[in-house]
């Protein structure tokens, strides 16, 4: 628990030093849980059943994009434009998630690292795929999309169409009474579905398929011998983190109202497992609390430390560097301590015999 | 054929059908092929170095080292002290190296000893160990206190350039060492003999009694403790030999480039030189100095003859785009083969 708590304290220090508002921080705060909370769920199967931190997450966001793209090629906005990129994501998450599931198959014990390098790899395919594809060998009808030559998708894409489509879902502002004038301020239709999605993990872990993570997780032999499909269990985990990805990619997109093509995707993993891990989850061990922890600590520190940055040191950039150090050590920490932990485990067996 | 593809190994076989196809291209296209071929051996010289820094990590067996970042930081910071000091040429070269190498090693030696305790871990810590370096850099670089006009922005702004110019320094002092053409090819013979000169280090060193222990060390661990050589030193050797060939080799690196590149620019570093190693034919437990020339070689070629072919074919930066794919392909290729196998 040490973790979170430092933190913990990290934020209430560097909440002095912004001198930013109580009220504008929290406002802050409820749109980017809202934003960001499903991706971070994302990532608590693959722990569970054993394969660490799944960096691959950056794949189901790309199958976001990728269904982002098609609504705005076909001009379809609205809420059903929304619903209908959520459709056509999943099953291109399904098909890469199974690809990385594969993989990762093939590359026991070194999951995480192979997770991080298909990451790299399924970015420089969905670049080549999108500069060099789209309006050559992919038709584009929408001009708006591509690049001035007529190839390749613009480096921005405006999602005016569908922003706030999920946010903005149930329409308190027309109640006029100021209880619901005020909600109709917060993405609450955002919130049901992350809760729904909660709950639904927290349902999914309880029956047999749970189980089964869980037993792969803890010791795929014994899973083994006990009559468990390990590979098979582990594809399904990573199938499930991926599309849940895909879709939070979408959501979080919503929210932004424009997509950077190629960088939107590009950090998902990076700041999704930041999150998790400084909400006190390690490599074998995550569930809800520290997804909603984790998420609420470090983009708190997200949005401080630029200004805390330009008031102590005199420096914004100061600031902008420390929150990607952040991202960094806090991961690079939390890999050394498990590792570490790990290590005196073997160490301690091999005292007994 | 399936005899031959396997005995040159599959990746080696399809980088290289690849290469002939851009080849065949260029000279479709009317690109000169000597300016190409004279790219090719700077490339090669400037990359070398840094590739041949794997070598250590994997004999000793802390697998691919992706903290190349760490060695690379503390060479730039013998590059900008010697800049402070407006040494130039062959002086401001080796005073540079000479900064370099000390700092990287203590660093080195540090993180080797870390590594000791994630034994397993060490390539996912590493490549975040490295990240975290290069963003605690990058503070470092804002808030250094360099005074060189070179060194800091003209106007406004804090801290240092995001890339310094070498021109008035050591810029191309070892590519213009001895340099000759044969026609209209350049052969940068410092840089080939630097290169040279290290590379004979390291292959004479894996001969040595010590390198030899450190090779047993990282092959086959048990065995090498069964012997009485100390595993965890042997490691941590790796780890430092590593490191300060990476701090070399971004020194070597940037005189060639012309530049140093300073704040994020070293953070994905370690990724091409991977992949260099292991298109030659390495694997995450095996190395040589025929794995860095044929991988440097190969890669950098594919690299340099795809630029303005795939410019004329498409415009944007198709060539990162092939870069990316390349590089991270053949590493996934590497991890998911069985313990031993060739790449």
């Amino acid at each position: 628990m040490i973790v979170p708590i430092i933190f913990l304290v990290l934020c209430i220090v560097g909440s002095f030093f912004t001198g930013l508002p109580a009220s504008f921080l929290v406002n802050e705060m409820i749109i980017r849980l809202a934003r960001n909370l499903i991706l971070v769920l994302s990532l608590i199967l693959p722990i569970i059943t054993g394969l660490g931190l799944n960096f691959a997450i950056t794949l189901g966001a790309m199958a976001g994009q990728i269904a982002l793209i098609i609504i705005t090629n076909f001009s379809i906005g609205g809420s059903g434009g929304f619903f209908l990129s959520i459709l056509i994501s999943t099953p291109f998450a399904i098909l890469f998630g199974f690809l990385v599931g594969k993989i990762l198959n093939k590359a026991v014990g070194k999951e995480m690292i192979t997770s991080m390098v298909l990451g790299f790899f399924a970015n420089g395919i969905y670049q080549l795929v999108f500069l060099l594809f789209a309006g050559t060998i992919f038709p584009i009808r929408n001009d708006t999309l591509l690049l001035p030559s007529g190839v390749g998708i613009k480096n921005t894409v405006d999602l005016a169409n569908i922003k706030y489509s999920l946010d903005h879902l149930i329409p308190f502002n027309k109640i006029k009474l100021p209880l619901f004038q005020k909600l109709a301020e917060y993405p609450i239709p955002t919130f049901l579905l992350t809760l729904l999605l909660f709950l639904l993990m927290g349902y999914l872990l309880k029956t047999k398929l749970g189980q089964d993570m869980r037993a792969v997780g803890q010791d795929p032999e014994v899973a083994r011998i006990s009559g468990i499909n390990v590979e098979k269990t582990k594809i399904i985990s990573v199938i499930i983190s991926t599309v849940l990805a895909a879709w939070g990619q979408i959501i979080f997109l919503q929210n932004i109202g424009t997509m950077q093509t190629y960088g939107s995707h590009s950090q998902v993993g990076l700041f999704a497992v930041a999150s998790l891990l400084v909400g006190g989850a390690t490599v074998d061990k995550a569930s809800w609390k520290e997804a909603l922890i984790g998420t609420f600590l470090f983009h708190f520190l997200f949005v401080i430390s630029p200004l805390a940055g330009q008031n102590l040191f005199g420096n914004a950039q100061i600031g902008e560097y420390f929150r990607v150090f952040v991202a960094y050590g806090v991961i690079g920490l939390a890999l050394v301590l498990h590792a570490w932990e790990k290590d005196k485990a073997k160490i301690t067996l091999s005292d007994i015999d | 054929m399936k005899e031959f593809i396997k005995k040159v190994g599959f990746p080696r076989f399809i980088i290289t059908v690849f290469l002939i196809a851009l080849i065949i291209l260029a000279v479709y296209l009317d690109i000169p092929l000597s300016g190409l071929l004279s790219d090719i051996l700077v490339r090669f010289g400037m990359n070398a170095i840094l590739v041949l820094a794997m070598i250590p990590g994997i004999q000793s067996g802390i697998g691919l080292n992706f903290n190349l970042p760490l060695g690379i930081i503390f060479g730039l910071i013998g590059a900008l002290i010697s800049i402070e000091f407006q040494l130039s040429g062959f002086l401001g070269l080796f005073v540079s190296i000479l900064i370099a190498v000390p700092l990287a090693a203590i660093a080195g030696y540090f993180y080797g000893k870390m590594l000791n305790r994630i034994k397993g871990e060490e390539m996912t810590v590493g490549n975040y160990i490295g990240y975290s370096v290069v963003s605690v850099m990058c503070i470092f670089w804002l808030v250094a206190p360099f005074s060189s006009p070179e060194l800091i922005w003209a106007y406004g702004g804090n801290g240092l350039r995001v890339t310094v110019s070498l021109e008035s320094s050591m810029a191309h002092v070892l590519n213009d060492f001895l340099a000759f053409n044969i026609g209209n090819i350049t052969i940068p013979t410092g840089l080939l003999l630097c290169f040279a000169l290290f590379a004979f280090i390291v292959w004479i060193y894996g001969r040595s009694n010590k390198g030899l222990s450190m090779i047993v060390a990282g092959s086959n661990p048990n065995f090498a403790m069964s012997n009485g050589i100390d595993v965890d030193k042997q490691r941590i050797k790796g780890t430092v030999i590593s490191t300060v060939l990476a701090a070399i080799g971004i020194i070597i690196y940037s005189q060639a480039f012309g530049f140093l590149q300073l704040y994020n620019a070293p953070l994905y570093s370690a990724m091409p030189a991977a992949a260099a190693i292991l298109i030659g034919g390495a694997t995450l437990k095996k190395a040589n100095i025929v794995h860095v020339v044929v991988g440097t070689l190969l890669f950098q070629s594919l690299l340099v003859v795809a630029l303005p072919v795939v410019n004329v074919i498409a415009e944007g930066s198709m060539s990162e785009v092939i870069r990316t794919i390349v590089s991270n392909g053949i590493i996934l290729y590497a991890l998911t083969r069985k313990e031993g196998e060739t790449a």
